[in-house]
């Protein structure tokens, strides 16, 4: 079985039927809530107007899941909303992470999630323009065809689409990499 | 590197009994037979003494002083005879003389949590074991719930392996993470290794295959199954052409979850230098066109992973030439793969239908009129996975052709909460009418009855295994609208040898006492989304004396549930417990009072671990204490 997530409505059980609240199904994201703060469980089901991610559910491995990506976009059928985990690398961190792209409403999130899970950035905001003077870390990206880019270059969904995996990498890297871009 | 002629003094001592053991020497005198020299317990290989000496005079039996060691060395050569780990854990209770004989002749080492005991504290007292099964993290990592990096590394066993002893031939291991280094170092270090099975690990990729493929000269067995391999592109290595140019002895070779191109004429040159092989597993970049000279190559095949059945680009595959591949592989029996079937293609595999005593079409997205030719010649079937796009047409076809299927799973083709779902009641119902010897099913579905879970527990009383996914979260019964806590109950009161059950939709504290009444013999229970209060997780925790696995997400459980385990916990592998009502303080008074358990909280963010409530909490049993390997989002109470 693979694992997989999804974007659902806010809805639990059938329309119509008294199917019960959400009893602890709070918002389980891999990553980092951007905005809010979660606290205790039994939280979820507050209806906010974002749709909740539930990670792992159903059950299924993520292999499993994107074996049938291809054949989804082919029959012309609407491909589900599934989760888009990349890994992430930081320099020097022993541990690799897994993110969830599609939580992410655009750069400043994402950022401030990396951020939450590496405490990496806690120099303020990482600016490009000022070539990464600022920071210690910046956020690269391998693209499709294995390229090494900056993160923010292109229109947010245009990344997601094109993100393979994320690296963390130490500023004076990255500074080698902007000026060949 | 350490030579197997050097004999330790193991052998030494395996000689010297086996020129004791004789029954005149226990019995005081009468004729008897000499060593058996019969077949050894658990897979030994070299150095278990094959030099006895021959046949001698019976002798008279030794002087008192010597008599207990005559014993456990009887001992020994009897319980090397046992296999069964459960056996040898029973017999290693008696007293310390059979507790010593056991642990010197247990082969397998088997480890069900790598961080229930560490690798030399295991290792000293099976210090003959040849072969090591570990399992790390719990079956929910598989879906994203535990973070990377959590731990389960293979690193520290293997150093102690080759500290302990270099008779090492067996490797399996089931969710932990195995660098390429560790890979490099097992094939280094082991000159008599030949089997390393892989199955959801990470942490390698095809670097460490390539040494294994290159230095483990014995190899006889590799099999790759569902692990994430990951290959930073520019380091794809091509490992297939790795292996020696001479004859090998693999028997059985699986890379479906390799996921890079395949050099297919190494494949096929060393398939065709393989005369052992019986198993192959190819990956979907091996097209049908390539199967079909690979099957050729090797027609004694019993195992086969097609791929991706599919012609590739330019491959001008002549349906009858494929056909012909089939019908001359007589010995196949199992299948797998068809992971971009071509439905044309299909019919070819109807020449081994008959013999198929495992299809596994889980990845073939075919609908019930391409299944039914096949599936209607499949008799012999005992295993059987498949997509839920073959609907409850499908499963009624195999309801009607596979009398004796003991094992299904029915996987979905979209697994969301909201597609529309093309497996049903209708079809649990029509596979229970006709597959009555059913012991394991795992169903995936959108839409459930009571009635028709029901109807399954009294068809299929064998029923061990009953996993029931219905995808949407509390989703009750769709035609009474009622929680489904009854279907549940029904199977854990019918299925009296049920040892492992997943339950799923609308459900309230209700079915949590019927399978604490009822499932006596449950020994790993799955929940999710379930239950009202911490009733649910009381009764279970008291009623169901044989749990030893508990895997609980978002389910309204907390302290007083949790605390309600703690007669139990140390009989227990594992408990997992993630978006329920945990605190910290409920977490820490288990701890303080169990102290050999390891209790883990694990974060997504260092600061998750501050929080007065807990997210995630896996605890387990433990000779060691708290692990010194844990990352810094895990705290360990």
């Amino acid at each position: 079985m693979e694992s997989y997530v999804e974007d659902t409505e806010l809805r639990l059980g059938l329309p119509g039927s008294d199917a019960p609240a959400a009893r602890g199904s709070k918002r389980s994201l891999p990553g980092i809530d951007a905005a809010e703060d979660d606290s205790g469980c039994g939280n979820g089901g507050s209806g906010s107007a974002a749709k909740a991610q539930v990670v792992g559910w159903p059950p299924i491995r993520t292999y499993r899941k994107n074996s049938f990506q291809a054949m989804k976009v082919e029959a012309k059928v609407e491909p589900e909303a599934s989760g888009l985990f990349v890994k992430v690398r930081m320099d020097g961190a022993p541990y690799l992470r897994k993110i969830d792209l599609k939580v992410y409403k655009g750069y400043k999130e994402l950022r401030e999630g990396l951020d939450g899970m590496f405490n990496c950035f806690s120099q303020g905001e990482l600016s490009r323009k000022e070539g990464c003077n600022g920071s210690e870390y910046a956020i690269t990206y391998e693209d499709k065809d294995g390229d090494l880019m900056l993160v923010g270059d292109v229109p947010w969904e245009m990344f997601i689409c094109a993100c393979k995996r994320l690296r963390i990498m130490k500023g004076s890297e990255a500074r080698g990499l902007e000026s060949r871009q | 590197m350490a030579r197997v002629e050097e004999a330790g003094d193991r052998d030494e001592n395996k000689e010297e009994e086996t020129s004791w053991w004789s029954p005149e020497a226990v019995e005081g005198g009468r004729g008897g037979e000499g060593p058996s020299g019969g077949s050894r317990g658990g897979g030994g290989g070299g150095g278990d003494g094959d030099g006895g000496r021959p046949d001698t005079q019976p002798q008279p039996p030794p002087p008192p002083p010597y008599s207990d060691q005559v014993l456990e060395n009887v001992l020994e050569n009897v319980l090397q005879f046992l296999v069964c780990r459960r056996d040898r854990n029973a017999a290693s209770l008696v007293c310390r003389s059979w507790y010593r004989s056991e642990a010197q002749t247990r082969r397998e080492l088997f480890v069900g949590n790598c961080y229930a005991v560490s690798p030399a504290r295991a290792l000293r007292r099976f210090c003959g074991a040849r072969a090591l099964v570990l399992k790390g993290r719990p079956r929910f990592a598989d879906f994203n719930l535990f973070p990377l990096g959590w731990g389960a590394r293979f690193s520290p066993w293997i150093s102690a392996m080759a500290s302990a002893s270099p008779w090492l031939e067996r490797v399996c291991l089931k969710r932990m993470t195995v660098s390429d280094a560790d890979l490099a170092f097992l094939a280094r270090s082991f000159p008599s290794f030949c089997d390393l099975t892989l199955i959801c690990c990470d942490g390698f990729g095809t670097p460490g295959l390539a040494v294994i493929a290159e230095l483990c000269r014995n190899l006889r067995v590799l099999d790759l199954i569902e692990n994430d391999v990951e290959d930073e592109d520019e380091e794809v290595v091509d490992w297939i052409s790795r292996f020696p140019e001479t004859t090998t002895s693999l028997e059985s070779l699986s890379f479906e979850c390799v996921n890079c191109p395949v050099n297919f004429s190494a494949l096929e040159a060393l398939v065709a230098r393989s005369p052992s092989l019986r198993r192959l597993r190819v990956n979907q970049n091996v097209s049908l066109g390539q199967l079909r000279r690979l099957m050729v190559r090797a027609p004694h095949l019993t195992h086969l992973g097609t791929g991706s059945f599919r012609s590739g680009i330019d491959e001008d595959l002549n349906a009858t030439d494929l056909e012909q591949a089939f019908l001359a592989s007589k010995s196949l029996i199992c299948l797998s793969g068809f992971r971009e079937v071509a439905p044309e293609y299909l019919l070819a595999v109807l020449p081994v239908c008959a013999n198929l005593v495992s299809l596994n079409l889980s990845y073939a997205v075919i609908t019930a009129e391409q299944l039914k030719p096949v599936m209607l010649e499949c008799h012999n079937l005992r295993t059987f996975w498949v997509l839920d796009t073959v609907g409850d047409e499908g499963l009624r076809t195999v309801a009607k052709a596979c009398k004796n299927l003991h094992e299904l799973r029915v996987f979905p083709f979209e697994a969301t909460e909201d597609s529309e779902g093309s497996v049903s009641d209708a079809g649990l119902v029509a596979i229970s009418n006709g597959c009555r010897k059913l012991r394991s099913i795992l169903f995936f579905c959108q839409r459930m009855t009571n009635a028709a879970v029901v109807t399954m527990s009294k068809n299929c009383p064998d029923l061990v295994v009953f996993r029931l996914c219905i995808m949407g979260r509390h989703r009750p019964d769709h035609v009474t609208g009622e929680s489904m806590d009854e279907g549940f109950g029904a199977i854990v009161m019918n299925c009296k040898k049920l040892t492992r059950l997943a339950v799923s939709g609308l459900l309230t504290d209700k079915v949590f006492e019927y399978i604490a009444t009822y499932g006596k013999l449950v020994r790993t229970l799955s929940v999710a989304f379930a239950g009202n209060t911490d009733l649910s997780l009381k009764y279970v925790l008291e009623g169901c004396h044989r749990l030893q696995k508990l895997e609980i997400r978002d389910s309204p459980f907390g302290d007083a549930g949790l605390l309600s385990g703690i007669h139990h916990y140390y009989n227990m592998r594992f408990l997992w417990m993630s978006s329920c009502k945990l605190s910290l303080n409920g977490c820490k008074e288990v701890a303080q009072r169990m102290p050999n358990l390891v209790v883990e909280v694990i974060g997504d963010r260092p600061k998750d671990l501050d929080s007065d409530t807990v997210e995630k909490l896996y605890l387990y049993r433990s000779l060691e204490g708290p692990r010194d390997d844990a990352p810094p989002f895990v705290s360990i109470l």
